[in-house]
């Protein structure tokens, strides 16, 4: 069956974008859409969600291209495959999106989040959370005697891994900025 | 040529530059300045309607019969509230309207300021794009971008929300011409690769069907045009939704009627048994599919619309074509005829030969005896004695919408604005006001039920003072008709709240307002009563008494397949199981 097609996404055609379009297995897609930074236009995608209730697991905006006014809002979000493309086509018929990229089909691509991690605790407690944070390269951006700050940066799974194994230790608090991603190559 | 104005001045120029001639509204605090404007000039007409949701349908009546985009101006806060159900319907519609909002001065916005409402934030899930114009210097290329929006794709409402300080204060105008273009230019053409797959289905089916919907209508009358071509060259059958009516003639040879939950027998028997059904400009909505795992089970779907969200949505399709109506019908006609105009011949015929043995049926039969006039025979006069004259019909919501749909026949598109996706009781009458500015000379009917048309009756005064000679057909059962239809089938008749016990006496309401009323009750005053009723120069109510429990057939009860329809009322009694009974 040919693909969807969106004008402003690029999932058409794709090699990658073989699987039946109604079937009934829940996938994890992370979307790429780049929008018009004017006012409202984060509401606009966040109410499109709410309002015809789809799943969001994680959502980062920024402005990319202070000059043209650009802003690139990556999107984690879960369905069947109908949902997906439903998804899509929605947030291509919104006025200011300009394009939407389906990063788990479209290609390879590249996925990092940061986490910052409160770990709050005393003598062999403390050393353990040290020597994991040294095995996963996080750095102490914040320390006092008796907790300390630490900044990491991967993929979502590392970030989960890491917060897994802080929690006997003295896990007291998470902040996580949500996924940013990007296709790799060079285009 | 840019000039400098007050932002008010641009509001009344960027109508003008947009070809707007006329514009429904209702004055307040917040637009002072933009009436002010109107009051100094005469290009535009202003029609003060008497409750802001009348302004936008009649917005939406007027640019559903001409194709163009409908104005509407309203104050803030409440003004724009009432609103919120108008841009609904033209959502759900698709229908090119512009809303014009007053909001309080900038510096006031977040405060609880008197009269203000977060519009842009009331009205973001209602409108296809809307826009808080702050900027005065830009309030010109805001307005400009905000028709384009209207009009172009799927088209749709939008609102331009101007707080009061935005229209005092002086700016540069731009022109139409001058605003850069816009990056909201949805596809047109069709992908040939996908119209040639089509054309080959085309070629060797055998039960083929067209299945046409609004998207037909908003194409434009060079999209019915091909629709009509298409249709007639190649003899393959053609039925459309509600919001379809009239893209192909309801008197053409190859039309079988109305499809959905109250369509015709062989509308509907027809889709669940085809081989290939041809979506126009349609959007499989679930009045018409009706239980989704038994809808046309056997057929190839090929699927036209101009929205992408739309494909796939709700029926899995074989063949999408993302594209304009007109354009794609215009490559499929190319391609079809370069191919040599190939049709399975004799398939098709013993398939219209199957149509017709379900045609005989007869599904909107009726007998009219005794002394009380049925709806469906008021509707069959109706049709006779009106049919001649140059026509346009607006509906309220319920039975009376559907028996229209029936028994009234619609050759031309933009001839039919009814309220199908939101069914919005009320739409009606401020619709006809709508279509009769549009066409002043033209006979405009609005086919009422008394509940629906008590919703927006206020606007009485605006026909009154505008001398606007709209015919208020109403087929009075003093019932909710089709809520009391919906409890007799699904809720064990138990009728609750579904009746009027203090309706109004409608003949001198109208007399109330300055406007002719005529009563009629009996089956043999009624041809009379109508002509009365057309030949009147002026408003008129016409408080037509009907059957109460006249019920609407034929029916696709919730939760059943297209082939399981009932014909009459020996046929209700426990067909809508408990699964069905949740749908509405």
């Amino acid at each position: 069956m040919a693909a969807l097609k969106i004008k402003k996404g690029a999932t058409s055609h794709s090699a990658y974008n073989l699987r039946p379009t109604f079937s009934d297995v829940e996938e994890t897609h992370t979307l790429a859409v780049l929008v018009t930074n004017e006012p409202g236009v984060l509401a606009r995608v966040i109410g499109l969600f709410s309002g015809r209730g789809y799943n969001i697991e994680s959502l980062t905006v920024a402005e990319v291209d202070h000059t043209g006014h650009t802003s690139r809002i990556t999107i984690v979000t879960k369905g069947k495959p109908q949902i997906i493309e439903q998804i899509k086509a929605q947030l291509g018929r919104i006025v200011p999106v300009h394009e939407v990229h389906d990063l788990t089909v479209e290609g390879p691509s590249v996925e990092r989040e940061l986490g910052l991690f409160k770990v709050a605790g005393e003598g062999e407690k403390r050393v353990e959370a040290m020597r994991l944070a040294d095995i996963f390269r996080a750095n102490v951006v914040d320390t006092t005697l008796e907790s300390f700050v630490f900044e990491l940066t991967g993929a979502p799974e590392k970030i989960d891994a890491f917060a897994d194994l802080m929690r006997p230790l003295g896990l007291v608090e998470v902040a996580r900025t949500g996924v940013a991603a990007l296709a790799r190559g060079s285009h | 040529m840019a000039r400098q104005m007050t932002g008010a001045k641009m509001v009344v120029q960027a109508l003008k530059d947009q070809g707007v001639d006329t514009v429904f509204g209702y004055p307040g605090g917040a637009v002072l300045p933009i009436y002010d404007e109107i009051f100094q000039q005469n290009d535009i007409k202003h029609i003060l309607v008497r409750h802001e949701q009348g302004a936008v349908h009649a917005a939406e009546g007027y640019a559903r019969s001409t194709g163009k985009v409908g104005v509407a101006l309203v104050t803030s806060g409440p003004g724009a509230t009432n609103a919120v159900t108008g841009l609904t319907d033209a959502l759900l519609d698709s229908i090119p309207i512009i809303v014009l909002s007053g909001q309080v001065p900038t510096f006031m916005i977040g405060s609880d300021a008197f009269q203000e409402a977060d519009t842009v934030g009331i009205t973001r899930p209602c409108t296809k794009h809307n826009w808080l114009a702050k900027d005065t210097d830009e309030l010109s290329a805001t307005l400009h971008e905000a028709f384009h929006v209207a009009r172009s794709g799927r088209p749709g409402p939008v609102l331009v929300d101007i707080p009061k300080d935005t229209q005092f204060a002086t700016g540069t105008y731009t022109t139409r011409q001058e605003i850069n273009t816009s990056h909201y230019e949805p596809q047109l053409k069709g992908d040939i690769t996908e119209i040639t797959q089509l054309v080959e289905l085309m070629e060797s089916a055998e039960r083929p069907i067209f299945y046409t919907g609004g998207g037909v209508i908003n194409s434009g009358p060079a999209a019915s045009q091909l629709l009509r071509e298409l249709v007639d060259s190649t003899g393959f059958p053609i039925t459309s939704t509600l919001m379809g009516l009239g893209a192909y003639p309801g008197s053409g040879k190859n039309w079988i009627g109305m499809l959905g939950m109250h369509g015709l027998y062989e509308a509907n028997m027809a889709m669940h048994d085809c081989d290939l059904m041809i979506n126009v400009g349609a959007r499989f909505d679930d009045r018409i599919t009706g239980l989704i795992s038994a809808f046309s089970p056997n057929s190839k779907k090929a699927h036209i619309d101009i929205d992408p969200s739309s494909i796939n949505k709700v029926i899995r399709v074989d063949i999408p074509i993302v594209g304009d109506v007109g354009h794609v019908l215009e490559d499929i006609l190319k391609v079809w005829k370069s191919r040599g105009r190939k049709t399975n011949k004799e398939a098709v015929a013993k398939w219209q030969a199957q149509i017709d043995q379900w045609r005989a049926i007869k599904c909107l039969d009726f007998k009219q005896e005794g002394k009380t006039i049925k709806p469906q025979h008021a509707l069959v006069r109706l049709e006779e004695l009106t049919k001649k004259y140059d026509r346009y019909i607006t509906t309220e919501v319920g039975q009376h919408q559907m028996w229209a749909a029936q028994y009234l026949t619609f050759d031309d598109p933009n001839r039919w604005m009814t309220s199908g996706g939101l069914g919005t009781m009320g739409y009606g009458f401020p619709a006809s006001i709508g279509v009769q500015m549009a066409h002043p000379d033209a006979l405009v009917i609005n086919v009422a039920g008394e509940a629906s048309w008590l919703m927006n009756m206020q606007e009485m005064g605006t026909a009154v003072q505008f001398r606007l000679p709209v015919k208020q057909f109403i087929l009075n059962n003093e019932r909710l008709g089709m809520v009391r239809q919906w409890q007799e089938l699904l809720h064990g008749e138990r009728y609750s709240h579904s009746w009027s016990e203090a309706l109004p006496d409608f003949v001198k309401l109208a007399e109330a307002f300055g406007a002719k009323g005529i009563l009629c009750s009996d089956p043999d005053d009624l041809d009379d009563a109508i002509m009365e009723m057309i030949t009147h120069d002026g408003p008129v109510i016409f408080d037509c008494l009907v059957e109460k429990h006249e019920n609407c057939f034929p029916m696709i009860p919730s939760g059943k397949p297209h082939n399981e329809m009932l014909l009459g009322e020996a046929e209700t009694q426990g067909v809508i199981q408990s699964g069905g009974a949740v749908l509405v």
